[in-house]
């Protein structure tokens, strides 16, 4: 899979999720059909690339969509 | 005259302790009066806030902290943890308070000059409040503002040549004893190990994608001054192989009152004589050791390197010459399924560069558990959940005695196919051969 095939993929499922923003590695992964390891290098891309963004709780870390979510409005963050 | 009425926190320092309410109150003096002229990036009363909010919490009976938050410095996701206030009215000073964790040295060796800087870095950049160190080790940063993290990262990484930690769903910063830098007893070096692993694994470090955190923590030798064996997931305890070295004159001396027992630790009070028999021969938790004539013997078999009696008599005893390390693994600290130490998986792995027999462990242990792990599940509860005999499975290691704690309890088997010779299918005619219906 390369990395544009990717991007649209987890994009499009993540789009369709309602009422729910932030998600576990594991559920891009599961999105993909990869093994964890190499779905990684993609997910980290899109990091990189700013569609998908990091959220933590300090414990736990969940990706979301870039800017999806209510607090990155509440925070006045982009 | 303090910013904010803080009359229950004030009860806490009234306690025989020392208190983190007056620490906190100091820097406020201190940020206050600002003697050096520092040209403070985030409010000048943010520890004033602090206590503020937290006496708030104590007059509500609720938190004023907001949970997590997308914070973070470019490419990493680890080693910021977001905490926004939820009364920013009342308190501006910490409408953000983010906390950074820093990656502490090895060992946790800093020159003094080292200290000065990154404490003058967050004079100027955040609240100047630390935790020198946090439970995982790093030298914690408690409170700065979003537009502070990029700043304080740049110059962490290029002028303090100083990475952050690890937070998150990633590898956390792995932490290591002051091993053969200071302590004679370390059977490898902890802070080679350590640092080779921090910098193989920077991108587990930096980029979470495991169930949940991850934590590697080294020992030199059993007595386990990072306590590893109580909160790594996987646990390097140093251990040696062959017999503890006895210098029988150093018996003899301590026996005779010419040493302290224990490097003089106790010495505060009179504990009377020291009586080998009492204090070492009858504590060694497998009763391997002997004393008899003037002559200390030790059944090394037996010994479980406990390191009781080296702690005693240091100048008599040393660990052995074969030395490495012990990999245990699974434990955590309490929080879905209580608190759990870890298991012996590796008994002895000899600890040389560039550490691939220990990298290939450590990285089939990831796969297993990165396909197999819910979320929010430690190394350790997977290990619970689908047993020590799939662990060896996936690591590829035998099944060991010492793996054992004790001889089985119910006399149940259950085989796997693959390991039945001819498999779970029979020849039913054949059987019938033999016994009627
Ligand atoms: C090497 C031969 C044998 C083996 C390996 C064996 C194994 C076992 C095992 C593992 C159990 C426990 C099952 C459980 O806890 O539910 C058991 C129970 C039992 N065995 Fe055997 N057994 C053997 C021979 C025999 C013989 C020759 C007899 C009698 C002629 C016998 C009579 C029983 C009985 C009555 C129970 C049931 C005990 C109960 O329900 O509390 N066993 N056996
Ligand atoms: C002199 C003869 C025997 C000796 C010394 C002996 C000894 C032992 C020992 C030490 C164990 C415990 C092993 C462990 O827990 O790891 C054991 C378990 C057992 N033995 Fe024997 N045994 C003898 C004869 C037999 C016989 C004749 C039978 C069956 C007919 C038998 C059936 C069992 C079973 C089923 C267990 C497992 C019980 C459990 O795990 O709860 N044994 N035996
Ligand atoms: S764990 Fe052992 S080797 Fe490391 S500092 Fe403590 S006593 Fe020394
Ligand atoms: S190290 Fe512990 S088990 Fe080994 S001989 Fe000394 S006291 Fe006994």
């Amino acid at each position: 899979m390369d990395q544009a095939e990717a991007n649209e993929k987890i994009v499009e499922a993540l789009q369709k999720k309602k009422g729910k923003t932030k998600f576990y590695f594991n559920d891009l992964a599961k999105i993909l059909d990869m093994k964890p390891r190499v779905a990684k290098k993609l997910i980290n891309k899109m990091v990189e690339d700013q569609i998908l963004e990091y959220w933590s709780s300090g414990s736990t870390s969940l990706y979301g969509l870039k800017g999806a979510g209510k607090q990155a409005a509440a925070d006045g963050e982009e | 005259m303090a910013k904010h009425k803080t009359p229950l926190l004030d009860q806490l320092e009234t306690g025989p302790w020392p208190s983190f309410v007056s620490d906190i109150k100091r820097q406020a003096e201190f940020r206050k009066a600002n003697q050096d002229k520092i040209d403070y990036q985030i409010p000048v009363d943010v520890c004033e806030d602090l206590l503020g909010v937290l006496e708030l919490s104590f007059v509500h009976r609720r938190t004023h902290w907001k949970h997590g938050g997308i914070v973070g410095v470019f490419g990493y996701g680890g080693g910021v943890i977001g905490r926004y206030c939820d009364q920013p009215e009342m308190f501006p000073g910490v409408a953000h308070f983010h906390t950074l964790r820093v990656n502490q040295p090895g060992g946790k060796f800093y020159t003094t000059e080292y200290l000065r800087q990154l404490c003058d870095l967050w004079d100027f950049r955040g609240s100047g409040i630390t935790n020198m160190h946090g439970s995982t080790g790093d030298i914690i940063f408690l409170g700065t503002q979003t537009d502070q993290l990029e700043e304080i990262f740049y110059e962490l990484t290029h002028t303090l040549n100083q990475d952050l930690g690890g937070s998150g769903s990633n590898l956390r910063t792995p932490s290591d004893c002051i091993g053969q830098a200071r302590c004679e007893w370390s059977c490898y070096d902890t802070q080679a190990l350590c640092y080779d692993l921090t910098q193989e694994y920077q991108d587990e470090l930096h980029r979470p994608a495991f169930p949940y955190k991850f934590k590697f923590k080294f020992d030199g030798c059993p007595n386990c001054c990072v306590a590893s064996i109580a909160r790594a997931d996987i646990s390097f305890v140093g251990t040696w192989k062959d017999d503890i070295r006895i210098d029988q004159e150093a018996v003899a001396a301590y026996v005779g009152g010419e040493f302290p027992p224990n490097g003089g630790a106790h010495a505060g009070r009179d504990w009377g004589p020291f009586d080998i028999r009492k204090e070492v021969i009858d504590l060694c938790p497998t009763e391997c050791m002997r004393y008899e004539d003037g002559k200390l013997e030790i059944n090394t078999p037996e010994c479980t390197r406990c390191m009781h009696c080296i702690n005693v008599m240091p100048r008599a005893l040393r660990v052995g010459d074969d030395r490495g390390c012990s990999l245990l693994v699974g434990a955590k600290a309490p929080i879905l399924d209580g608190a759990q130490m870890s298991t012996l998986l590796v008994p002895f792995i000899k600890v040389e560069e560039p550490y691939d027999e220990i990298k290939e462990v450590i990285e089939n242990i990831w796969d297993w558990w990165m396909e197999e792990g819910k979320n929010r599940e430690r190394l350790g509860e997977l290990m619970k959940r689908q047993g020590m005999q799939k662990l060896l499975e996936v690591t590829g290691i035998k099944a060991d005695a010492r793996h054992v704690q004790e001889p089985r309890t119910n006399p149940y088997i259950f085989w796997k196919e693959e390991e039945v010779e001819g498999g779970f299918d029979r020849d039913i005619n054949e059987f019938r051969k033999y016994h009627q219906r």
